[in-house]
């Protein structure tokens, strides 16, 4: 088990280096020059243009410019915004928010994937189960934003029981309403996979041995079908949780939510290389990370899967 | 029979009145809805079992033996619905009882052990808590103590010896055998007085099928628990059960007294049933074509027209030899965490020579070796060490191109005809396909051999339009061996090719290949774990251990002086050896 989170661990090391390497290119190569670009409409005068470039190091070739990142980057300094701000302070700040917000979208989108995924598939081809496809297939096929800005209208101001957005201070209960959107929007996988492995097992082997044991349905669901159904679920639910971490960028732009995908969106904007690069690096390890424990909780709910 | 004067069993329970049948099954018709209508399982089915006796029903797959079976306790397939007559157990009809009013009788009064060892243990859970969650269920203990005593008390009933031990390991951690003993365990666990055991060794070796029975009937009667055993087999049914109900087609056509069955059998059927099993007593099937065959014959007779040749070793010994194999070893390394991996010698240095146009049967149980020894000559996997030599050409320095050409002269049939056609192909195109891999023939020829191949295994050629779901077992296995005569070979290794099928699918196919070699001078390389088929097809027999060779030599000699005690154990647990069946 340890050796097996070494390795992976280990297999992170490239993976970190290619991702930074890449997006440092990609900013490095985006038009425009941000130095330029900061001081607007004004001719700024060559001497202090020079000065902050050396500043940055953005005097050096590429290539440098990376190793020298990667330098900082390692000793644990991440650099500067152009605002002055510490990277490290920027990302402390935004990184709970996301984190709160993607926690409460993946909880619910779980609970919601489960409970109807079971209803679904123990009714299969009854009324409850045809509804449910139906709904599925609806919220599945409304693009997120669109789903984000209708909540927003309808129920944060046509209703006023939601705030419409959520600002500096993010707390659980302003940003409860975009997490139920966000799981509202991809729950229909989750659920599909559970519907689908309760109709599986309901006419597995095992299942018919348990109640030939004696058993009531309300043991055998939950102990020998829900149970064994969770396995898929669960591993949806985990991947998609490092993909939402990621992915915040246009809930949280809809919402005013000081999150890291606004943070990021604006870094983009302004063209700040190494805040992009820092938070983008973050993301990658916490994405690998969160992989790792998808893999470890596999081998928790099924026996079978040990990790050498 | 029972001994009056014992009032009570060994678990404590007082005796149920010997007199009055424990279950009785009366007109049963069971339905199952499919997408072409109503296809009825079983129609008008009665039978009485009574306390402590052990009833056997035999049938091939089909019969609704088994749909029987889990019509006694309600858990038939989710299409299948009880449609007429009535179970009566201690009395009460069950039929109209409730799921609720079903968990009651299951477990607790009808106890059942499934067929399949591998899937019918949640792999999820550890073997104590299924064990545990069977004795809760049932009221037979409480209080987390005695659950536990009761469950590890039930396992080691059951065979488990070191069960305080296992409790807590997973399905995955046991073995086949292993986890049958744990679902018999479940299935006493309750001490019901009823318990189904549906083809309950079917998936397990012999020597395994031996030791499970004899613990399951000295359990039962140590119990006096009534057992209803469900089998294809009919040597298993004589030795362990007193009564034997033989189905076909959903109907009863013979039931009584078993011994007196097999001895004096009355219906067709099970006339035939008798004749095609393999038994020890059997000969080696020989080529029906030489004598005078008329059309209609069925398998029986066939078996009757063999005759036995009596310079059959003269002839083998005259023959070149077309398959040799000198020390072959084929190693695997086997991971043990880490970076630690241990060797696995999965085929340990054997040799063998097989003559041309005879057979050579290796045989053993699971993980002895013999399908890896399969494999090896067939070239799909490199030997670690050895050399085989097919028809004068060596493999090992063989180049591609001839082992290409190699390949041509040998084919294989597996055991699965329900895994080995692929289910998108046709008939015609899945028989066509090695010639076209080889590039014989054109289109038109290699249509017309399709059809040549389709009336040699003895199917109507339309079939070749037709796709596999639409055939049965014994129709794909024939499909199977056109397809591996297709290219015209010298040999044919066919591993468990016979295993998956019903007796008298497998006399016919056994039949068919005792034919094909005396028309085509075929070389057999027959892989089986069924003594008993061995005896029919064989020349000449390698019994493997452990991955070497204990013991080999021509067919009758083993079978009569056997040497080795291993293959003298494995001779022994073939069910029913020492019976005299009747026809």
């Amino acid at each position: 088990m340890l050796m097996y989170v070494v390795r992976r661990l280990l297999q992170a090391i490239p993976v970190f280096l290619g991702t930074t390497f890449l997006i440092y290119f990609m900013v490095f190569s985006m038009p425009g020059d941000p130095i330029i670009a900061l001081f607007g409409d004004k001719t700024p005068n060559p001497a202090v243009l020079a000065a902050i470039r050396e500043q940055y190091n953005l005097d050096e070739p590429f290539i440098v410019q990376y190793f020298l990142y990667l330098q900082n980057l390692v000793t644990g300094n991440l650099g500067v915004t152009f605002s002055g701000q510490e990277v490290v302070d920027v990302l402390s700040r935004a990184f709970p928010v996301t984190l709160k917000l993607v926690a409460m979208a993946v909880v619910i989108e779980f609970i919601l994937a489960v409970v109807i995924g079971l209803i679904s598939g123990l009714r299969k081809g009854g009324i409850i189960d045809n509804a449910n496809l139906v709904t599925a297939l609806v919220l599945s096929s409304v693009p997120p934003f669109v789903a984000l800005f209708v909540a927003q209208y309808f129920i944060g101001i046509k209703l006023g029981w939601a705030p419409v957005t959520v600002g500096a201070n993010a707390t659980w209960g302003s940003m409860l309403l975009p997490a139920i959107v966000i799981a509202l929007t991809i729950y229909v996988t989750g659920m599909r996979l559970m519907r689908g492995s309760v109709i599986e097992a309901q006419s597995a082997d095992y299942v018919r041995t348990a109640a030939a044991k004696g058993l009531t349905a309300r043991r055998i669901i939950p102990v020998h079908v829900a149970r064994n159904s969770l396995i898929p679920v669960v591993t949806n639910t985990a991947a998609s949780f490092g993909a939402l971490i990621a992915g915040t960028t246009v809930t949280e732009g809809i919402f005013n939510i000081p999150g890291v995908g606004k943070v990021l969106y604006d870094a983009i904007l302004r063209g700040e290389n190494a805040t992009v690069v820092s938070f983008v690096t973050i993301l990658t390890i916490l994405y690998v990370i969160v992989n790792i424990l998808v893999d470890l909780l596999y081998a928790v709910l099924d026996p079978r899967i040990r990790y050498v | 029979m029972t001994d009056t004067t014992v009032q009570t069993s060994a678990s404590g329970r007082p005796l149920a009145d010997p007199s009055k049948p424990l279950v009785q099954v009366k007109d049963l018709e069971v339905t199952f809805k499919t997408g072409t209508g109503d296809v009825h399982a079983v129609r008008g089915v009665s039978f009485d079992i009574y306390p402590g006796e052990t009833v056997a029903i035999v049938g091939e797959s089909g019969s609704g033996k088994s749909t029987t079976a889990t019509a006694l306790i309600k858990l038939l397939a989710g299409n299948g619905r009880i449609s007429g007559g009535k179970v009566l157990v201690e009395g009460k009809d069950i039929t109209g009882y409730s799921e609720r009013q079903m968990a009651s009788v299951r477990g607790g009064v009808i106890g059942y052990v499934p067929q399949d060892p591998m899937s019918n243990l949640n792999p999820v859970w550890s073997v104590g808590f299924q064990v545990r969650e069977a004795i809760r269920a049932n009221g037979v203990a409480s209080g987390r103590k005695d659950i536990q005593a009761k469950a590890i008390e039930v396992l080691q009933q059951a065979g488990l010896a070191d069960a305080e031990r296992r409790m807590e390991q997973y399905p995955h951690q046991f073995s086949g055998g292993m986890r049958q003993r744990v679902l018999i365990g479940i299935g006493l666990g309750a001490d019901p007085k009823l318990l189904i055991a549906d083809e309950p060794t079917s998936a397990l070796d012999v020597t395994v099928q031996k030791v499970i029975l004899d613990h399951l009937e000295s359990l039962t009667r140590e119990l006096n628990t009534a057992l209803l055993l469900i089998t294809h087999d009919l040597g298993l049914a004589a030795e362990r059960a007193s009564k034997l109900i033989v189905m076909h087609r959903g109907r009863i056509v013979e039931s009584g007294d078993s011994l007196e069955i097999l001895q004096h059998p009355q219906h067709p059927y099970t006339k035939q049933l008798i004749a095609a099993a393999p038994s020890l007593a059997s000969r080696r099937i020989h080529s029906s074509t030489g004598a005078a065959v008329t059309e209609g014959v069925d398998a029986i007779d066939m078996l009757k027209l063999a005759v036995k040749h009596e310079d059959t070793e003269a002839v083998i010994e005259a023959a070149p030899v077309m398959v040799s194999v000198k020390d072959l070893r084929k190693t695997y390394s086997i991971r043990r965490g880490g970076f630690k991996s241990e060797p696995l010698h999965a085929v340990d240095g054997i040799s063998f020579e097989i003559h041309k146009g005879t057979t050579l049967a290796l045989v053993g149980e699971s993980g002895s070796g013999k399908s890896t020894a399969a494999r090896l000559v067939l070239g799909l996997e490199p030997p670690t060490e050895g050399e085989i030599v097919v028809g004068g050409q060596n493999m090992a320095g063989a180049s591609a191109k001839q082992l290409f050409d190699l390949r041509r002269r040998m084919q294989v049939v597996f055991q699965d005809p329900y895994a080995s056609l692929d289910p998108q192909r046709s008939i015609g195109a899945i028989i066509a396909e090695p010639l076209k891999v080889h590039g014989v023939g054109d289109r038109v020829s290699r249509h017309a051999r399709v059809e040549e191949l389709l009336e040699q295994v003895a199917l109507p050629t339309e079939l070749a339009h037709r796709y596999p779901n639409e055939l049965s077992g014994g129709q794909r296995q024939r499909v199977a061996i056109a397809r591996a005569l297709a290219l015209k070979p010298e040999v044919v290794v066919l591993d468990e090719a016979v295993s998956a099928l019903d007796v008298l699918v497998q006399a016919q196919i056994l039949q068919l290949l005792a034919d094909l070699q005396e028309e085509l001078g075929l070389t057999y390389l027959f892989i089986t774990h069924d003594l008993a088929v061995v005896r029919v097809v064989a020349d000449a027999v390698a019994v493997m251990e452990q991955g070497k060779i204990v013991e080999a030599g021509p067919t009758d000699e083993i079978f009569e002086n056997a040497q080795q005690p291993y293959t003298q154990r494995l001779l022994d647990a073939i069910p029913g050896a020492g019976i005299e069946f009747g026809n």
